[in-house]
C-alpha cells in the first residue's frame, strides 16, 4: 500500500466519569489504538455499543483531545496545528451523522445547509454566485434536484435527507469522511440507495471513508479492510473477507456468528456461538485481555497478560488496522482449515 | 382477507396435522386522526398465527405493523381506533371486550414484549415487585408466594443470581438483562400468544442472538404463538415460520417463509430481499428507487405502484386483493404469475 494517508498510534483516551457514592471513576474510552487509512480506500470500523468506535472518530475529528498517542495525517499531527493551518486542516476532514432527522437544521433549507460549510471557509468558494452554482452541482451530485436547494428538511424523506447530510460533507472538498452509521436509521430499501451513492462519490472523487457500522452485511459490501474493537481496543484488523470470513479473535467469531443470516435455503454452516453474558462496564474493565470473561478459550494467561498481536495463519506484526495484514490481540487465536469457515469451537 | 392460512382448527394436510391457530386476524382496519387529517395506517389486514410457531410482520418503518400489534393487543394510542376487522383469540373475539374483560385475558392468554425495555418497565418499583405483580393480580397468590414465582421466572430467563438483584430497580440492570425481565414477565402466566414488537432492535448483536434462543425456548415450554414484529429481513429468515409482509398499512404477501423468500410473489417482497447488502465489495446492491408513499396520498390502484419495476396501467386504476398464489400463501399483485416464472 501507498504511503497512508491517515496513520494513528497509541491512541489513548480516558474520561472522568462521576461514578456516584463510590467516588470518581476513570473510563478508558480508547486504550492504546492504532489503524491506518490509505487514499480512495474505506476502512469499516465494528463493535458494539460501548466500544469505543464514536470516542475514535470525534477524536480523529478533533473534537477531543488525546490522552495519548500519534496522529498522522497526510505527514502532518493536526493537533499540533493553530489558527489559520487548523482551520485549513479541519476542511479535509468531515462527518456523516447516523441521524438525518436530528443532523439538519429545520429551519434551513438544504440550499443553506449545504452552504454553511463556506461561511467559516470563506475562501473556497469567494463569491455567491460561485456558491450558488455549487450547491446545485452538489446536489446534483448526491442524486438530488437544483430545486430542492429551496426546500426545508422536513420536505425530504429520510433517505434523501441524508443526501443532503453527505451533500454538506462534500462541501469542503474533504480527504476523509468519517460515516457514523450512516444507513442504520434508514429502511432497508433505502438504505440500499445510499450505499450505493456513498460508492459511487468514492470511485469519482476518491475521498477515504471511516466507516462506522454495527451492521456487518453493509461493512462486508462497502469496507476494503475492517478494524472489530471491543471495549476501548482494537481486537482484529485486516481485509473484509479475511476478517469476516476467516476471523481469527474470538471475540469476532461470535459477531460474525451471532449475526442472523438471511439464507433460508442452505443450513447455518457450523455451530453459533452464543457468548454469555454481555460487555462489562467500561470503567471497569477485566485485566489482561478484556473479552476473557465472555470467552470459552480463555485460560489464566488471559487474566495476567494483555494479548499483542499474535501472528496469524501467515500473517505479522501489530494489531493495527494497517496494510492488508490479518492480525488478533489474542493469546489462543481460531485456527482454519484451508478450506476455511471451520472454526474450532467448543461452546 | 382469507386465505388458508387464516382457517380455524385442525386441518388435515398431506398426513399432517394443522397447528391449532391461537390468533387470526382479519380485515383489521386502524384510523389514525392527525393534524393533516384521518389516515387509514392499518387497511384490511389479516394473518394467523399457529401455536408453537412464530408468525412475523415484516416491514419498514410506517407500515403499520406496530399499529396492527397494538390493535390486537387494545394498546392503540387514543388518536387511533380500529374502524373495522375482527381479531380472534382462540373463540374470543377480542374487539368486541370490554376494557375489563380484556384486561383479564391480557397475562394469561396474551402478552406483548416491547421494544424498549427501560420505558416499558416502572422506574420506581423493584423488578421483584414487577415481577409478582402478575401472579397477585391474576393468581391472587400472597407476597410471599408470588416472589418465589418472580424468582423462578428470573432464574428461567437467565439473570445471574436472582436472590440479590430480585430488590434491584430496572435502572441498575443493563438492556439486555432488562429485556430479559420484560419477557419474564411476559411470559408469567404461560399466554397462548406472545407479541414481540422489535424486540432486539436497541441490543447489539451478541445480545440480540441470546435473546431470540430464549423466546424459541420459551415459545416451545409454553407452546405459544410468537408474533414477531421486525424490519430485519435476516432475523424472520432464522426465527420464523412464516411471514406476512407489510407495505404502506397493507399485507402484500403471506406465506412460509422459506418459501417467501426463495421465491418472492410480490414485487416489494422480492426488492426487499434484494436489497440486503449480500455481494462482495464492489457490486452494486440492486435497491428500490422512491421511498414509501405519505399515508395522506395513497394513490388509488396498488400501493406499491410508484416504485414497482413491473408497474402496468392496471395497478393504477385497481388495487389487487390479496389472492392465494399457493398453499397456504397470498400475495396482493396483479402479476404475482409472472414473478413464479421469473
Amino acid at each position: 500500500m501507498a504511503d497512508p494517508l491517515l496513520e494513528v498510534s497509541g491512541l489513548t483516551k480516558t474520561f472522568h466519569i462521576s461514578k456516584g457514592p463510590s467516588g470518581s471513576g476513570r473510563l478508558r474510552a480508547l486504550d492504546s489504538v492504532g489503524l491506518t487509512l490509505g487514499r480512495g480506500e474505506t476502512l469499516g470500523l465494528v463493535g458494539e455499543s460501548g466500544c469505543g468506535k464514536s470516542t475514535l472518530a470525534r477524536t480523529l475529528l478533533m473534537l477531543e483531545q488525546p490522552d495519548e498517542g500519534r496522529v498522522r495525517f497526510d505527514g502532518v499531527d493536526p493537533f499540533r496545528l493553530k489558527g489559520k493551518e487548523l482551520l485549513h486542516w479541519r476542511r479535509r476532514i468531515q462527518m456523516v451523522f447516523q441521524d438525518p432527522f436530528a443532523s439538519l437544521n429545520a429551519r434551513m433549507t438544504a440550499g443553506e445547509i449545504i452552504s454553511e460549510p463556506w461561511a467559516t471557509h470563506r475562501s473556497l468558494y469567494p463569491s455567491a454566485r460561485e456558491r450558488a452554482a455549487r450547491a446545485r452541482e452538489l446536489l446534483d451530485l448526491v442524486g438530488l434536484r437544483a430545486s430542492d436547494a429551496d426546500r426545508h428538511p422536513q420536505e425530504f424523506s429520510g433517505g434523501q435527507r441524508q443526501r443532503i447530510g453527505i451533500a454538506r460533507a462534500l462541501a469542503l472538498n474533504p480527504d476523509v469522511i468519517v460515516c457514523d452509521e450512516p444507513v442504520s436509521a434508514l429502511d432497508l430499501s433505502v438504505q440500499a440507495q445510499v450505499v450505493n451513492l456513498l460508492d459511487d462519490l468514492q470511485k469519482q472523487l476518491e475521498v477515504s471513508y471511516l466507516f462506522i457500522s454495527h451492521d456487518l452485511s453493509v461493512v462486508r459490501h462497502i469496507a476494503d479492510r475492517v478494524a472489530v474493537m471491543y471495549l476501548g481496543r482494537i481486537v482484529e484488523t485486516g481485509r473484509t473477507e479475511d476478517v469476516l470470513d476467516r476471523p481469527l479473535h474470538p471475540y469476532t467469531a461470535a459477531l460474525t456468528s451471532a449475526a442472523p443470516v438471511l439464507d433460508v435455503s442452505r443450513e447455518r454452516t457450523g455451530t453459533r456461538i452464543l457468548l454469555q453474558g454481555e460487555i462489562p462496564s467500561p470503567v471497569d474493565p477485566p485485566s489482561g485481555c478484556h473479552f476473557r470473561t465472555r470467552c470459552w478459550k480463555a485460560q489464566d494467561l488471559c487474566a495476567e497478560r494483555t494479548p499483542h498481536a499474535q501472528p496469524g495463519v501467515d500473517q505479522e506484526g501489530l494489531p493495527e488496522a494497517t496494510g492488508p495484514r490479518h492480525g488478533a490481540a489474542c493469546h489462543f487465536p481460531l485456527e482454519h482449515t484451508t478450506e476455511g469457515a471451520q472454526l474450532t469451537v467448543s461452546p | 382477507m382469507s386465505a388458508g392460512t387464516t382457517s380455524t382448527g385442525p386441518v388435515e394436510q398431506a398426513g399432517r396435522t394443522e397447528p391449532e391457530v391461537a390468533l387470526a386476524v382479519a380485515g383489521l382496519s386502524v384510523r389514525i386522526d392527525t393534524a393533516a387529517g384521518p389516515v387509514l395506517a392499518v387497511d384490511d389486514v389479516g394473518f394467523s398465527a399457529p401455536s408453537g410457531e412464530t408468525l412475523a410482520l415484516l416491514g419498514e418503518s410506517g407500515c403499520g405493523k406496530s399499529i396492527t400489534a397494538q390493535a390486537v393487543a387494545g394498546l392503540l394510542d387514543p388518536v387511533a381506533r380500529v374502524v373495522g376487522g375482527e381479531v380472534r383469540l382462540g373463540d374470543v373475539e377480542m374487539l368486541g371486550l370490554t376494557p375489563s374483560e380484556r384486561r383479564k385475558l391480557a397475562g394469561p392468554e396474551l402478552a406483548i414484549v416491547f421494544q424498549d425495555a427501560l420505558t416499558a418497565l416502572n422506574p420506581v418499583y423493584t423488578v421483584g415487585t414487577q415481577l409478582a405483580e402478575p401472579f397477585r393480580i391474576h393468581r391472587g397468590l400472597s407476597a410471599r408466594q408470588a416472589r418465589e414465582r418472580a424468582l423462578d421466572l428470573m432464574r428461567r430467563v437467565g439473570i445471574p443470581e436472582p436472590e440479590s438483584r430480585i430488590d434491584h430497580h430496572p435502572h441498575q440492570f443493563s438492556g439486555g438483562m432488562r429485556q430479559r425481565l420484560l419477557i419474564a414477565m411476559a411470559v408469567a402466566l404461560g399466554p397462548k400468544v406472545l407479541i414481540a414488537d422489535e424486540p432486539t432492535t436497541a441490543l447489539d448483536v451478541t445480545v440480540q442472538a441470546q435473546i431470540m434462543e430464549l423466546l424459541r425456548d420459551l415459545r416451545a415450554e409454553h407452546s405459544m404463538a410468537v408474533v414477531l414484529i421486525t424490519h430485519d429481513l435476516a432475523l424472520v429468515a432464522e426465527q420464523a415460520d412464516r411471514v406476512a409482509v407489510m407495505y404502506a398499512g397493507r399485507v402484500v404477501e403471506t406465506g412460509l417463509v422459506r418459501e417467501v423468500f426463495r421465491e418472492p410473489l410480490h414485487p416489494y417482497t422480492r426488492g426487499l430481499l434484494e436489497s440486503v447488502p449480500a455481494a462482495g465489495r464492489g457490486d452494486r446492491l440492486p435497491s428500490i428507487p422512491g421511498a414509501p408513499p405519505d399515508l395522506h396520498s395513497i394513490p388509488e390502484g396498488c400501493v406499491y405502484q410508484a416504485r414497482c419495476p413491473m408497474v402496468q396501467d392496471i395497478c393504477r386504476t385497481q388495487r389487487p386483493a390479496p389472492e392465494a398464489v399457493g398453499e397456504g400463501r397470498t400475495s396482493a399483485c396483479h402479476f404475482s404469475k409472472e414473478l413464479r416464472h421469473g
